[in-house]
């Protein structure tokens, strides 16, 4: 079988179109890089996902945390604190556990035991609780020469947040902000490694590389395929981040924006 | 032809008091311990089970000093070709598949079917959800008939999936899911399947004579009907 | 094991649970969180150190050197740590063994990789494997950490790169006017003004490598998640004294709880390093610190 041909059968495996079964014996290196290839689909599935909206989650657990408000102040520190303090692995069992014992309850819950949902919704909490601690220092952080101009141009509320507050905040975290990013994307192979069942032999990138190194007992090439996809998807998020930053920071003099990138940041 | 094997046998041991030198006498039993009946843990955390009782009664018999250690199922075969340790003695059953990487003695258990468990009998096993754990012969038994599979990375979650009614059946050895469905609540489906053959003990394909006295030690336990009083004990599979 | 819980069948609710909480199982899982413990002990200095290699190399001025340093940190954060544990240390362990088979063995007359095994001689084994339980469980136990440390290590280097570059440009150059070499300018005053760049940094990374340690089951090595999922699993009274259903909720609690616990801890510490490292420093924190103390 030529390997345009694998490519054609097992390209999108990992999300059920193309060949049902898994190549069984006489694994070739083109069956490996396409399946685990395909199984890459979900990894930045979930990393798009969880990043998008936990952007939002993020920034209104950041603005709970500084908030004056006591309720909102210590509701934000204890998610961020239960998702910062525990690792992965373990949310991932009691979401697992606890959205089975919902769908008891109510057949709302049924897609949630589901990977596509269930796991979905763990890394975007996780990813909110890490992002929002960044986020919360650059806002503590942000000059107070700023603010104050802000109070001198008359600008008060939303228009101060979304003019002033907003865009420094974000700037200031950025750096931060695309470690955490690396990181998710790194952390979404747990989720059918330890947390979600795999239907249909439908798994991430991880589930095939592991699938490989059980069907030859040879390690030594299934993982470093997935590394080097990993390694691949990693610098694609810091060349996309990147730009997003320097866009952020466009406005700035040369110097400063170069001050900006040596900033040593590395948050989770 | 008895003759010729038990020529074989005192051969074995022969040349196993010079094998046990050069390995300086001990040899390392790798298992899973969680696969009840099979290997477990016991309360003190000590490998315990019906290969417990057979390795050590093998290795009394080929007179070599065994020690037991546990491994994940999933490197099981990696820690061994890497020499982690010497055998594989955790319910693995001989697979073409696996046969071309390491080697195995002579089946101790006659191939085990497999069995359904569900939560009610009137299941239908060809078009329903089968729960199996991640990597067994079972997963890749239900990849092929065509009925939806859910993996698990361990046997107890697939137990769970169908308590919780995620799957409609899960397959498994038959000797690990009699006593599940000894308690009650799940009930066994009048389906089995015959999947892989027995249980053998595997090794590395370049120690042939470390191979050559268990094979010895196991015919000499099965002429003697040592094998079967303790498959007896234990539940694991029929007799020979 | 107590006296009371020799036979456990007629025991009952609290002396019953003392029995079970005190079987030899328990007795391992308890002392895997010291298992736990040791391993973020020796892990963290020793990552730290690769770190600082790791930076001091991406700095250095031969470009080979320079490479090696990046090339490390670049390669290795950009992998997931599960995928590196699920290979490197069988990779580490026969690279290990390789050496010594070279060493030892120079006259071995059989090859090393015969068809899929991995064949070295008897002498070079590590351990050997004449070797008493613990000895592989203590070796077993140093690779993990080895892996982790390299892992992690690659972390540091970025985070302590970005640091030396923080520390302000004029402090080495008045260092030089004084007359002091490359070198000397790097350890007596590049080095020692880094760590305040760099503790946030490095307490991220701490609180990172706490919660990696759930993985250490993947590297061999018997932690608490292996304990919590051997004891938490359902027990059937034929092959337990104490049976009882599928309790893996609790054991995961108390796991979770641990961590908690112990970020929680981390968290206070750093703070408290922070304000020391502040102190006279030429930073916000250490502006604030001079005024409240004006």
């Amino acid at each position: 079988m030529s390997c345009t041909q694998t490519i054609l059968d097992y390209g999108l495996r990992s999300i059920g179109i193309g060949e049902r079964l898994l190549p069984r014996s006489d694994f070739t290196l083109c069956q490996q890089f396409t399946l685990i290839g395909s199984g890459m689909i979900w990894n930045v599935y979930f990393g798009l996902i969880a990043l998008a909206a936990g952007f939002f989650l993020a920034i209104a657990l950041a603005l709970g945390k500084g908030s004056r408000h006591f309720v909102l102040r210590k509701l934000s520190e204890w998610f961020i604190f239960l998702f910062r303090g525990s690792p992965l692995f373990i949310q991932f069992f009691f979401a697992y556990f606890s959205f089975l014992a919902l769908k008891g309850v109510s057949p709302v819950f049924n897609p949630f035991t589901s990977a596509w949902l269930g796991a979905a919704v763990v890394l975007f909490f996780n990813t909110s609780a890490y992002s929002a601690e960044i986020f919360h220092g650059a806002l503590k952080s942000i000059p107070k020469g700023d603010l104050e101009a802000a109070d001198a141009y008359g600008l008060a509320g939303w228009h101060r947040f979304r003019r002033v507050t907003f865009p420094t905040m974000l700037r200031l975290a950025w750096p931060g902000y695309t470690n955490e990013a690396i990181f998710l994307f790194h952390a979404t192979t747990l989720v059918f490694f330890s947390g979600f069942p795999a239907w249909q032999q439908r798994g991430d990138a991880l589930y095939y590389a592991k699938y490989f190194a059980d069907k030859t007992f040879n390690p030594f090439v299934p993982y470093p395929i997935l590394a080097m996809y990993f390694i691949m998807l990693t610098l694609s998020v810091i060349a996309v981040y990147g730009w997003i930053g320097r866009r952020l920071n466009r406005h700035l003099p040369q110097e400063a924006r170069r001050h900006f990138r040596r900033l040593p940041r590395l948050a989770r | 032809m008895n003759k010729l094997i038990l020529t074989t046998a005192a051969l074995a041991l022969a040349t196993g008091a010079a094998l046990a030198e050069s390995h300086g006498s001990v040899v390392r039993m790798g298992t899973e311990g969680a696969y009840a009946p099979w290997n477990y843990l016991d309360d003190n955390g000590d490998v315990a089970g019906f290969e417990r009782d057979l390795g050590d009664e093998l290795c009394k018999r080929a007179e070599l000093t065994c020690q037991w250690v546990t491994n994940d199922w999933d490197s099981i075969i990696p820690n061994l070709v890497s020499g982690n340790y010497d055998t594989i003695i955790a319910g693995m059953s001989i697979t073409d598949e696996r046969d071309a990487v390491i080697d195995f003695t002579q089946p101790y258990t006659p191939p085990d079917p497999s069995c359904y468990l569900a939560l009610s009998a009137d299941v239908d096993v060809t078009s329903s959800m089968i729960a199996g754990q991640t990597s067994t012969i079972q997963a890749a038994f239900v990849a092929e008939s065509g009925a939806m599979l859910v993996e698990f990375a361990t046997p107890e979650e697939t137990i769970g999936a169908v308590r919780a009614g995620e799957a409609d059946a899960v397959l498994a050895d038959c000797s690990y899911l009699e006593p599940i469905a000894a308690e009650g609540e799940l009930v066994m489906l009048e389906r089995k399947e015959m999947i892989g053959g027995g249980v053998g003990m595997g090794l590395r394909e370049s120690d042939g004579e470390l191979k050559a006295m268990f094979d010895a030690a196991i015919q000499s336990m099965k002429d003697d009907g040592s094998l079967n009083a303790l498959i007896e004990k234990w539940e694991v599979a029929s007799t020979f | 094991m107590l006296e009371s819980c020799a036979d456990p069948s007629g025991l009952e609710g609290l002396s019953w649970l003392l029995c079970y909480l005190t079987t030899g199982k328990h007795i391992a899982f308890y002392a895997s969180f010291g298992t736990v413990a040791l391993l973020l002990a020796i892990t963290a200095p020793l990552a730290l150190s690769f770190g600082f290699a790791g930076a001091a190399a991406a700095r250095s001025r031969f470009l080979p050197v320079s490479l090696i340093g990046k090339t490390y940190t670049s390669i290795v954060r950009g992998v997931p740590d599960i995928a590196f544990f699920l290979f490197f240390v069988i990779a580490l362990d026969q690279a290990f063994e390789f050496v010594r088979h070279k060493v030892k063995c120079p006259d071995w007359p059989d090859a090393i990789r015969q068809g899929n095994d991995f064949v070295v001689c008897d002498a070079a084994k590590l351990p050997l494997s004449s070797s008493p339980q613990w000895v592989h469980e203590t070796y077993g136990f140093m690779l993990a950490v080895l892996t982790f440390a390299i892992v992690f290590g690659a972390f540091a280097a970025n985070v302590l790169y970005g640091a030396m570059k923080a520390v302000p440009r004029a402090q080495i150059e008045t260092a030089e006017a004084y007359g002091m070499s490359h070198a000397q300018a790097f350890w007596r005053i590049l080095v020692p003004q880094m760590w305040v760049y760099a503790l946030p940094g490095l307490g991220n990374l701490w609180m990172i490598l706490i919660k990696a340690t759930p993985l250490l089951f993947l590297l061999g090595v018997e932690d608490i998640v292996y304990w919590a999922r051997e004891l938490g699993g359902t027990k059937q009274a034929r092959f337990t004294d104490f049976p009882h259903g599928n309790w893996l909720v609790y054991y995961f609690g108390a796991l979770l709880v641990f961590y908690l616990f112990v970020t929680w801890g981390s968290e206070k510490v750093l703070a408290r390093v922070m304000r020391r490292l502040s102190h006279g420093q030429a930073t916000a924190g250490g502006e604030a610190l001079r005024r409240a103390g004006a």
